[in-house]
């Protein structure tokens, strides 16, 4: 009944165009832009849910598909489309993006038209960047992301946020444009940028691996992987929480998205030769940055350096299968890798989001995120105390929530390539829980740390409505993860199958 | 020569223009200062009307007349209305700043008005004499209009330095043409492709010659090492000048590249494009690393410009009709971004007060969030940030020089393009992130506020709708 309507485009342009009439309605009426951008996003993500429950699961083929002319000079073409790996993104950008406007409701008072359009324009953007089937068109909305984004964190930020924003705004920039070179490179060799004919593209092993390289670059700074990480903690201490979602919760997903969709399937063979240095770089994300994690004294960092381990895990799930495939006693395992890693990315987007939400209400009341001026919480926040407790578990992967489910895949998987592998990845599972439950034991638990804390007021309902849908999100996830599964199984599938093949 | 009437025809459009000149000459003579706005309106109505001289007598095939002299062509028509186009939007932009400073003359308008004669006869030249007779005309008006301001020491001394090293880099394509003239017999580029396609690419005196020709057209540009006149200009002169000249004689320098280099020297691509790597190369690196220690933005944009002309002879280098194209599109892309620059600086100025210091765009966000935002969006332009135009202008560019296997060359360009971003971001930094120091209203006039909303604006419409100016310079030159 939906497929007729195009949903991709409404979904991209609803929120964009509402976010460009809340910006030009002023800051003057902030109650009146409040609702419509609340009004804007939820329509949004009504919008965009025909795209699950209308998609057929029963192939990997582009769904809702819509192409037209764009730049013809140019070969572009205004060519969007969805399947298994980029629609649960999709919604994921849609629900999650509804919360952050709510997060924003009273806190942010300077300019709030403004931050909520900015949100808005970012909505629309990202999912344009899922939905790209074409290379250029793709990348107009990559490099289009990094603007409002750039704002949000400059304008609503904190004290150093010019120096990390423009810290992030040059890393993603130097990482993107080498993508570009190969993407023009490629052009020329298939004479059109659309990304499904670039997958059936021949390519020799030596353009395959500098394509790769521009590739990796790109993607490895939006992960963000070890040693090009660096922007990410930056962003996340200075940006204002809703900010921080967003970053965490979608911005770091696409990079993933990406290697999924340009550098596995464009370059198999490259990626197949170098793919000891994506899983290298990977472990040192999941290991080093876990320890680097148990020292921060910021609850904020704490949880962007968690993130950056939390990716390595999906970085290392899709980049273990061509080990798995080599070996001959390991069947489906390179499905489980992928598949982990995919889980991994939507679970992450809802854990790091409400974590970051959970710093916010307590830097809303305190303005400190320092973990050392807390202690105590619990005794004057007992509801907010128990949703940080269950978010904690879950960033640690306890089993029964979402966080378990994508780790164990993975670490599953890596069993099937290599014992030291699963070893390395599976320390996370002690890192991990000593870094959140120690910050946890120290934010939450223990006597009242002074007389602020003890003035705490519990949350309110709004923030109730936020962290009590996310943990329902995540305990949904982690109990029945089969539907998700089930929906990416056929993209997942014919991506393996087209990897194995050898464009030599 | 045979005089014939119709011959007058493809050469109407600079009739006019001289006409229009003489008019606003003779009639600002007998106007009182309150009247002045009558030679400013001369001025304009004229430049739209050129619009429509020009293409009622152009025609879709080329045209040579005046025994080879002239040449009426597409590519022409398109480069002579944009820069009808964008000099009436500088002349706009300019009026409110030039009354407050008792500039407001007809001469003003009389230069530019040559100014822009000079450059439609360097553009519709076909021969090496008819283009140095319009780069002259060009050049003289363009060291007049510096000196604009009698009382301004700083402008004087811009104009002089400005005129030294143009005369110099005159005489260096004199030199270069004259060797040309001896080597192959003849100054019509015609002729003298015919020449160098007989002679062969190998002749010692035709290179030496084209070795001056590159260095006449480097300095044109600004292209480094050619380049130390253009930011002491865009610091001295003053901004309403400074507009335009960094805007509208870019398209005229790419017409002057495109006459000498490709319609005569066509035949030396493989000599000229080594030349035009280096010069490309060096401007990038130089304008992007010095723009950024700039804290005048009239020299930041100065340093800007020098970028933007490295990445603009990418695509002159190219050799192909597709990185014409390119190029032919970067050119109008960035005069069109450069007077919204200019604009921005002209609207923060007022009476005794140059916005020329980067901590003047403090906190403009707060001030006028209308024009910082148009700002913002110039500024992401000239970074080439998609979606706005900037970045299709670099594309295609990119395109044309990867599509001749010089990918290396690439990659340059878009490290330093990296490099640009920062100084850029610097200025929405200081709009959107910092208190305002200078909490005064913005005094532009409502002309000047809705030319500069729909340059602002443009940058984003002709980013996402790119198609109609890229298939124009497409069929312009006509690939």
């Amino acid at each position: 009944m939906f497929a007729d309507l195009p949903i991709l485009s409404l979904t991209i342009w609803l929120p964009i165009i509402g976010g460009i009439l809340v910006l030009a309605s002023g800051n003057h009426a902030a109650n009146a832009s409040r609702w419509t951008a609340l009004v804007i996003a939820l329509l949004t993500f009504i919008v965009s849910l025909p795209l699950w429950s209308s998609f057929d699961s029963s192939t990997a083929q582009m769904q809702f598909v819509e192409r037209g002319s764009w730049i013809s000079q140019l070969n572009i073409e205004y060519y969007l489309g969805v399947d298994g790996i980029s629609m649960p993104l999709i919604i994921l950008t849609t629900f999650i993006s509804v919360f952050v406007i709510i997060a924003g409701w009273e806190v942010i008072q300077y300019k709030p038209a403004s931050y909520m359009a900015s949100f808005l324009i970012m909505e629309g953007v990202m999912v344009g960047v899922f939905s790209a089937l074409d290379a250029m068109l793709f990348y107009v909305f990559w490099e289009a992301m990094l603007i409002p984004m750039f704002l949000i964190i400059g304008i609503w930020g904190g004290p150093n946020r010019v120096y990390a924003t423009i810290k992030f705004f040059l890393y993603t920039f130097f990482g993107s444009v080498f993508m570009l070179i190969a993407l023009i490179y490629m052009y020329f060799q298939s004479g059109s940028f659309d990304i499904l004919a670039f997958h059936d593209l021949k390519l020799s092993l030596n353009e395959q691996i500098l394509i790769f390289v521009a590739f990796l670059m790109a993607f490895a700074v939006k992960v963000p992987m070890w040693p090009v990480h660096t922007w990410l903690p930056d962003a996340h201490v200075e940006a204002p929480t809703g900010g921080s979602v967003i970053l965490a919760a979608i911005m770091l997903k696409i990079g993933g998205y990406g290697f999924l969709r340009f550098s596995l399937p464009i370059t198999p063979d490259a990626s197949q030769h170098l793919d000891w240095l994506v899983i290298t770089l990977s472990l040192i994300a999941v290991v080093y940055i876990g320890f680097v994690a148990l020292v921060q004294q910021d609850m904020k960092k704490l949880i962007a350096y968690s993130s950056i381990a939390h990716m390595g895990f999906v970085t290392l799930g899709f980049f273990i299968v061509f080990m798995i495939a080599a070996n001959p006693e390991a069947t489906g395992g390179a499905l489980l890798g992928v598949e982990g890693g995919m889980v991994q990315m939507i679970s992450h987007g809802f854990i790091s989001a409400a974590m970051f939400l959970c710093v916010g209400v307590l830097y809303d009341r305190m303005h400190s995120r320092q973990i050392a001026d807390y202690g105590g919480v619990v005794h004057s926040m007992p509801i907010f105390a128990g949703l940080m407790v269950f978010f904690a578990m879950a960033n640690a992967g306890l089993p029964g929530t979402s966080g378990f489910v994508g780790e164990f895949m993975v670490i599953l998987a890596s069993f099937r390539a290599d014992f030291w592998f699963a070893f390395l990845a599976a320390t996370t599972l002690i890192i991990g829980a000593a870094y959140t439950l120690w910050m946890v034991k120290r934010v939450v638990f223990g006597p009242v740390a002074n007389d602020k804390v003890a003035a705490l007021e519990d949350i309110s309902n709004r923030e109730f409505f936020i962290l009590g849908s996310m943990a329902i999100a995540v305990l949904l996830l982690g109990l029945w993860p089969a539907p998700l599964i089930e929906v990416m199984d056929a993209s997942i599938v014919d991506l393996l199958k087209h990897i194995a093949v050898s464009k030599l | 020569m045979q005089f014939e009437t119709s011959s007058l025809i493809p050469v109407l459009p600079e009739l006019y223009l001289l006409a229009l000149a003489c008019t606003v000459l003779l009639v600002d003579l007998f106007l009182k200062q309150e009247q002045r706005i009558i030679s400013y309106g001369i001025a304009q109505i004229g430049l739209l009307l050129a619009v429509g001289v020009t293409l009622a007598t152009g025609g879709n095939e080329p045209q040579v007349v005046f025994d080879g002299s002239v040449i009426r062509d597409r590519m022409g028509d398109v480069l002579k209305i944009s820069i009808y186009l964008i000099s009436a939007g500088a002349f706009l932009y300019a009026k409110d700043y030039l009354r407050d400073r008792g500039l407001f003359k007809g001469e003003f308008y009389v230069l530019g008005l040559f100014a822009v004669l000079g450059m439609t006869i360097m553009i519709s030249a076909n021969s090496f004499l008819s283009v140095y007779l319009g780069l002259e005309l060009l050049a003289l008006s363009l060291y007049a209009l510096v000196a604009f301001d009698r009382n301004s020491r700083i402008g004087s001394e811009a104009a002089m330095k400005y005129f030294v090293l143009g005369a110099l880099a005159s005489g260096m394509l004199l030199y270069g043409i004259s060797m040309i003239y001896g080597a192959t017999g003849s100054i019509e580029f015609q002729a003298v492709a015919q020449a160098l396609s007989e002679k062969g690419a190998n002749d010692m005196v035709l290179v030496f010659g084209l070795v001056f020709l590159v260095v006449g057209i480097g300095f044109k540009f600004g292209a480094v090492p050619f380049h130390m006149w253009v930011p002491d200009v865009y610091q001295g002169a003053p901004t309403a000048v400074t507009l335009f000249i960094g805007s509208t004689p870019k398209i005229a320098a790419f017409a002057l590249a495109m006459r000498l280099l490709v319609d005569g020297m066509g035949g030396l691509h493989g000599d000229w494009q080594g030349m035009l790597v280096i010069l490309a190369v060096l401007s990038m690196v130089v304008g992007n690393i010095f723009a950024i220690a700039q804290y005048n933005i009239k020299r930041m944009l100065a340093y800007s410009t020098i970028s933007h002309v490295g990445f603009l002879l990418l695509g002159i280098l190219a050799g192909t009709s597709e990185g014409y194209s390119a190029a032919m599109f970067y050119a109008i892309v960035y005069a069109i971004t450069a007077i919204g620059a200019f604009g921005i600086v002209i609207m923060l100025s007022r009476n005794g007060f140059e916005a020329e210091d980067l901590h003047d765009y403090k906190g403009l966000h707060e001030r006028s969030p209308w024009f910082a935002a148009m700002m913002l969006l110039l500024m992401f332009s000239m970074a080439g940030v998609p979606p706005t135009v900037g970045f299709f202008a670099k594309l295609v560019v990119l395109q044309a020089v990867i599509s001749i296997d010089m990918v290396w060359l690439a990659l340059v360009a878009v490290f330093f393009s990296i490099i640009g971003a920062f100084y850029y971001l610097r200025i929405i930094k200081l709009m959107y992130f910092d208190k305002p120091q200078d909490e005064t209203a913005l005094t532009a006039g409502i002309d000047a506020r809705i030319l500069m909303s729909v340059n602002g604006l443009s940058m984003l419409l002709l980013g996402m709708f790119p198609a109609g100016l890229l298939s124009l310079c497409a069929a312009a030159i006509g690939g």
